[in-house]
């Protein structure tokens, strides 16, 4: 038993370092993941263009101007028509309008300026961080007025005066302090990488002996089912930590996370997540026999619904009842869930041990069937 | 167990599967008994479709049956498969080798498998590789092997170890002549010399010759069984060999003899025709014959075992009260005005096609007449289908110089397909639409509509008999009116040439028959056929042929021409099957040799 396990595993592993694609796949696809997801595909919202229209050219309204010209998050255009402004921003050259009126500096000397801000609402999520960040950019740059306004600096009376509200917001994000969005980013590769290896590269070369007929003659030999599946995951397994081991060290050295939580733990809850991959890419090709369909199933009941459903790119909060529902089905849902903590928050012991559970019920009910599943049958 | 106790019985085995799309359920074994003695070779045989596969599946352990009892080796097959596979080899059609792993790695993995020890492999792989001449090959990919080096490499990794009882499923399809003949070579010392039990299936009827006891299967049933001069027997004095009188073409004769109702077949062999009479006509000192001869001299000849076959196939048809897939008369396209018969139609010089460093077609030179029936014969990896899809206007030519019905294929390529039909050998139509929807949609690719496009429908529909069955999903259709439809709308623009690519692989020999009855009548019209097979007795049947092998052309020449060259005396006749292995070894010989040197 153990010998035949061992024999089919080298032949295993002699394929897959032959084939090229499988390298392709395990290895080199997780680090473009990295760096496109990384690097390319950034959440934030930085260097906006802003057109800034001065219909008003007092020393205030250029103050403000300079003001956003220094935030990081601009990048302002000043303009002298609205008109323009606006053609502009039907090209999508910039992201928002903000437009100073004619007696805005009167005004401010009479206590109560305003000030026009358009957003271009196509991508309704940007958009809604472009304007909360301008209210921000124009709020304080009104306290700084008030302040210089009222003379002596905590003036209560001067602030009323100036018509700012008299508390301050002192704001902290916790668990990812500066908003980076690659911190949120990173576990969720994790969970993609996973399932890619896991799933569909295993729901692939199982397919791949069904269709040339290798599994037929393997199976008139005194082989038995379960050491097949062993050799099979094995190998794959292997990919799957190296793809992993990508991530991690990308995480910590490119990206900096902060890393709160304990890396046996990270390698747990990894480890108990490729199982449930494996079960799947197994499961799927012993349904089909065929690769192209073997890949495609694959594709839409695994990676696709990590994607989309895990968490990784819409919050599972913000979803509707039926689809959060579904994404509870989800195990990369759980898994998630259990990375990010661990990742960004430290070892917070009640998610960690339910999520673990939860994945691991998975990954012994979806191997279990895999195993039901693959009998040395052709029919 | 003891020597007398067979290897294998079935008793009344039935297997039915289900078609998942149209939900019909076809019968795939029904009642099939036989037995398999052990320390001997026995075949299954039959044509594409005789359950031969399901049968192997079912005596490896791969399948369960529906009815009937299996017994390998003493056991129960729908009990304990697992013991059975402890103990028996299998080879599955295309051999189940992992061609991304060497010759070595495949040995081991199997050796490992079958628990074989470090010391017996020593013995074991010095003898494999004595017997497959392997032994230069160990590091090379299996994926890199010739067709009967891969074959052989499948073998050998079921003899690891001496198994019990050996299947081997169609080992020998897609395998060119010489290395088949090689194989059953081998097969013949494992049986004889080491007393090995081989049950083997095969579609080719006179490979079984080789063997103690051959099952001959049609439509999932046994037609007959017994030893090889049994089969034979059914034929017993109701064949004959005719030489053609004068300078009649032996095809006119064949295709004479075929129509009538008292033959029961008549194929084209060496030079001459071979066929078989009813048993009632011979019985009545066949009166008709003479006058279907038309002077031709004609002699009793040594019944084959496809004789023997097409005998019993014909009797349970007459039976059933089937006729053998309608043999139209010749409605042929007129030849068209103004051409000479002599003609050059497709004109071929130094064609030569690379694939990377590789070299498919190296050099071909040739040329093909008006109304001729052009063979591409050649081993898997030749060239031919290379060359075919060249001719075909598929696939550009590296170098040389190629031109069809006039025109020359590098620079108006679009012009000369406008001037041929192509039938590819998988089935190329659209199955969910209708027979008559297939050749609206091919005519109207060609550019024919309205009025001409129906003529030309109901012309063609006729020519293949396809009346009534306008409305019939093409995908329901039986195997032989798929292949009738395949031919119908590759000649509904009337191509001047009809290329075939493997039209009669996997068919019956009935329908075999009925395919080349057709095409002899099409040439007879003025079309130019040109056509691959790898059923080597069919060269026959052309006007000329070139046989490759390598990529390059080995012989040029009518079917006498080329025996001739093979070596063909008075004494010494030769069949089309030898003459071919005759050429292409002495072929790799003299390449061996030039290398060497």
């Amino acid at each position: 038993m153990i010998r035949r396990v061992i024999a089919l595993t080298r032949k295993e592993i002699r394929q897959l370092l032959r084939d090229r694609s499988n390298v392709l796949l395990g290895i080199v696809l997780p680090m473009v993941l990295i760096l496109i997801f990384g690097y390319g595909m950034s959440l934030d919202v930085r260097n906006v263009p802003v057109a800034v229209v001065l219909d008003d050219s007092s020393p205030a309204a250029r103050d403000l101007t300079a003001r956003l010209s220094l935030s990081e998050y601009f990048a302002p255009i000043v303009l002298l028509s609205m008109q323009e402004a606006e053609q502009r921003m039907r090209r999508r050259e910039v992201d928002a309008i903000v437009r100073i009126p004619q007696d805005f500096s009167r005004q401010l000397g009479a206590g109560g300026a305003q000030v026009q801000v358009l957003v271009h609402g196509a991508d309704a999520s940007r958009a809604r961080l472009i304007q909360m960040y301008l209210e921000a950019a124009l709020g304080q740059w009104a306290l700084h007025q008030a302040d210089e306004a009222g003379g002596s600096p905590g003036d209560p009376g001067a602030r009323a005066e100036a018509g700012v509200g008299s508390v301050t917001i002192v704001q902290r994000l916790w668990f990812n302090a500066a908003n980076t969005s690659t911190w949120f980013l990173v576990p969720g590769l994790v969970v993609l990488i996973t399932t890619l290896v896991g799933a569909f590269l295993t729901a692939l070369v199982v397919a791949r002996e069904w269709e040339r007929g290798t599994l037929e003659a393997l199976f008139v030999t005194p082989v038995r089912p379960i050491e097949i599946l062993v050799a099979k995951t094995l190998p794959y397994f292997g990919v799957g930590m190296i793809g992993l081991a990508l991530c991690l060290l990308a995480a910590k050295f490119l990206f900096h996370l902060p890393m709160y939580g304990s890396l046996a733990l990270i390698l747990l809850a990894s480890v108990l997540y490729m199982l449930v991959a494996l079960g799947i890419g197994l499961l799927i090709s012993s349904a089909t026999k065929n690769q192209f369909l073997a890949s495609q199933i694959a594709l839409v009941v695994s990676f696709m619904p990590a994607l989309m459903l895990s968490g990784f790119l819409f919050d599972l909060r913000n979803m509707p009842a039926p689809v959060a529902a579904l994404s509870h089905v989800l195990p990369a849902t759980y898994f998630l869930e259990v990375l990010k903590s661990l990742m960004l928050a430290g070892d917070i012991w009640p998610t960690i041990v339910r999520n673990c559970l939860v994945l691991a019920l998975y990954a012994a009910v979806l191997l279990a069937l895999a195993r039901v599943k693959t009998r040395k049958r052709l029919e | 167990m003891s020597a007398a106790a067979p290897a294998l019985v079935a008793r009344g085995l039935g297997k039915r599967f289900r078609v998942r799309e149209t939900g019909q359920t076809i019968e795939a074994l029904a009642d099939i008994s036989l037995q398999v003695a052990t320390g001997a070779l026995t075949a299954i045989v039959g044509p594409d479709g005789a359950g031969k596969t399901t049968f192997m599946r079912l005596a490896g352990g791969l399948m369960a049956a529906d009815s009937g009892v299996l017994q390998v080796l003493g056991i129960d097959a729908a009990r304990d498969p697992q013991a059975i596979q402890n103990r028996i080899s299998y080879m599955p059609q295309r051999f189940g080798l992992y061609e991304d792993l060497s010759v070595q790695e495949n040995l081991d993995l199997y050796s490992d498998l079958h628990g074989v020890t470090a010391a017996d492999r020593r013995a074991r792989y010095a003898q494999l590789m004595e017997m497959t001449a392997l032994g230069p090959f160990t590091t090379r990919l299996a994926g890199k092997l010739s067709g009967g080096m891969k074959q052989k490499l499948g073998l050998a990794c079921t003899l690891v170890r001496a198994p019990e009882l050996l299947l081997l499923d169609e080992p020998t399809v897609g395998v060119d002549p010489l290395s088949r003949q090689e194989l059953w070579t081998i097969l013949e010392q494992l049986a004889g010399e080491q007393g090995i039990t081989v049950l083997v299936s095969t579609a080719y009827l006179d490979e079984a010759a080789r063997c103690a006891h051959v099952v001959v299967m049609h439509g999932g049933r046994v037609l007959t069984q017994g030893p090889p001069s049994a089969i034979r027997a059914h034929a017993t004095g109701q064949c004959f060999a005719a030489t053609p009188f004068e300078r009649e073409p032996a095809r006119r004769l064949q295709a004479r003899l075929l129509d009538d109702a008292l033959t029961i077949d008549a194929v084209p062999r060496r030079g001459g025709v071979h066929f078989i009479r009813r048993r009632e006509a011979v019985e009545q000192g066949d009166p008709q014959l003479g006058a279907l001869l038309r002077g031709a001299s004609c002699e009793s000849a040594e019944p084959t075992m496809e004789d023997g076959f097409m005998v019993l196939l014909g009797e349970r048809a007459a039976r059933e009260r089937l006729t053998p897939s309608g043999l139209a008369p010749a409605g042929a396209p007129a030849q068209p005005s103004g051409t000479s018969p002599d003609e050059t139609v497709i004109e071929v010089r130094d064609l030569t096609r690379k694939f990377g460093d590789f070299t498919a077609v190296d050099h071909a030179t040739f040329t093909v007449r008006r109304g001729e029936i052009f063979g591409l014969l050649g081993p898997n990896g030749a060239g031919k289908t290379t060359t075919f899809r060249m001719l075909c206007g598929l696939l550009p030519a590296t170098s040389g110089f190629l031109q069809v019905a006039g025109h020359n294929l590098r620079t108006a390529r679009a012009e000369a397909r406008r001037r041929v039909g192509y039938v590819a050998q998988k089935f190329a139509l659209y199955g969910s639409l209708s027979v008559d929807e297939n050749l609206a949609f091919f005519g109207g690719a060609y550019g024919l509509r309205g009025a001409p496009l129906r003529a030309r429908r109901a012309a063609v529909m006729a020519q293949f008999d396809l009346a009534g069955r306008g409305g019939t999903r093409a995908g329901d259709l039986p195997g032989g009116f798929r292949q009738r439809l395949a031919m119908a709308a590759g000649l509904l623009h009337e191509p001047e040439i009809l290329f075939l690519d493997e039209p009669t692989s996997g068919a019956d020999p009935l329908a075999r028959r009925a395919f080349w009855r057709r095409i002899t009548a099409l040439a007879e019209g003025g079309t130019t056929i040109v056509v691959t097979t790898h059923f080597m007795e069919e060269a026959e049947y052309c006007d000329r042929l070139v046989i490759q092998d390598a990529g390059r052309v080995l012989a040029l020449g009518t079917p006498q021409e080329i025996r001739k060259e093979a070596g063909e005396t008075a004494e010494r006749r030769l069949d089309m099957e030898q003459a071919f292995i005759e050429i292409v070894a002495r072929a790799r010989r003299d390449g061996g040799a030039r290398v060497a040197a």
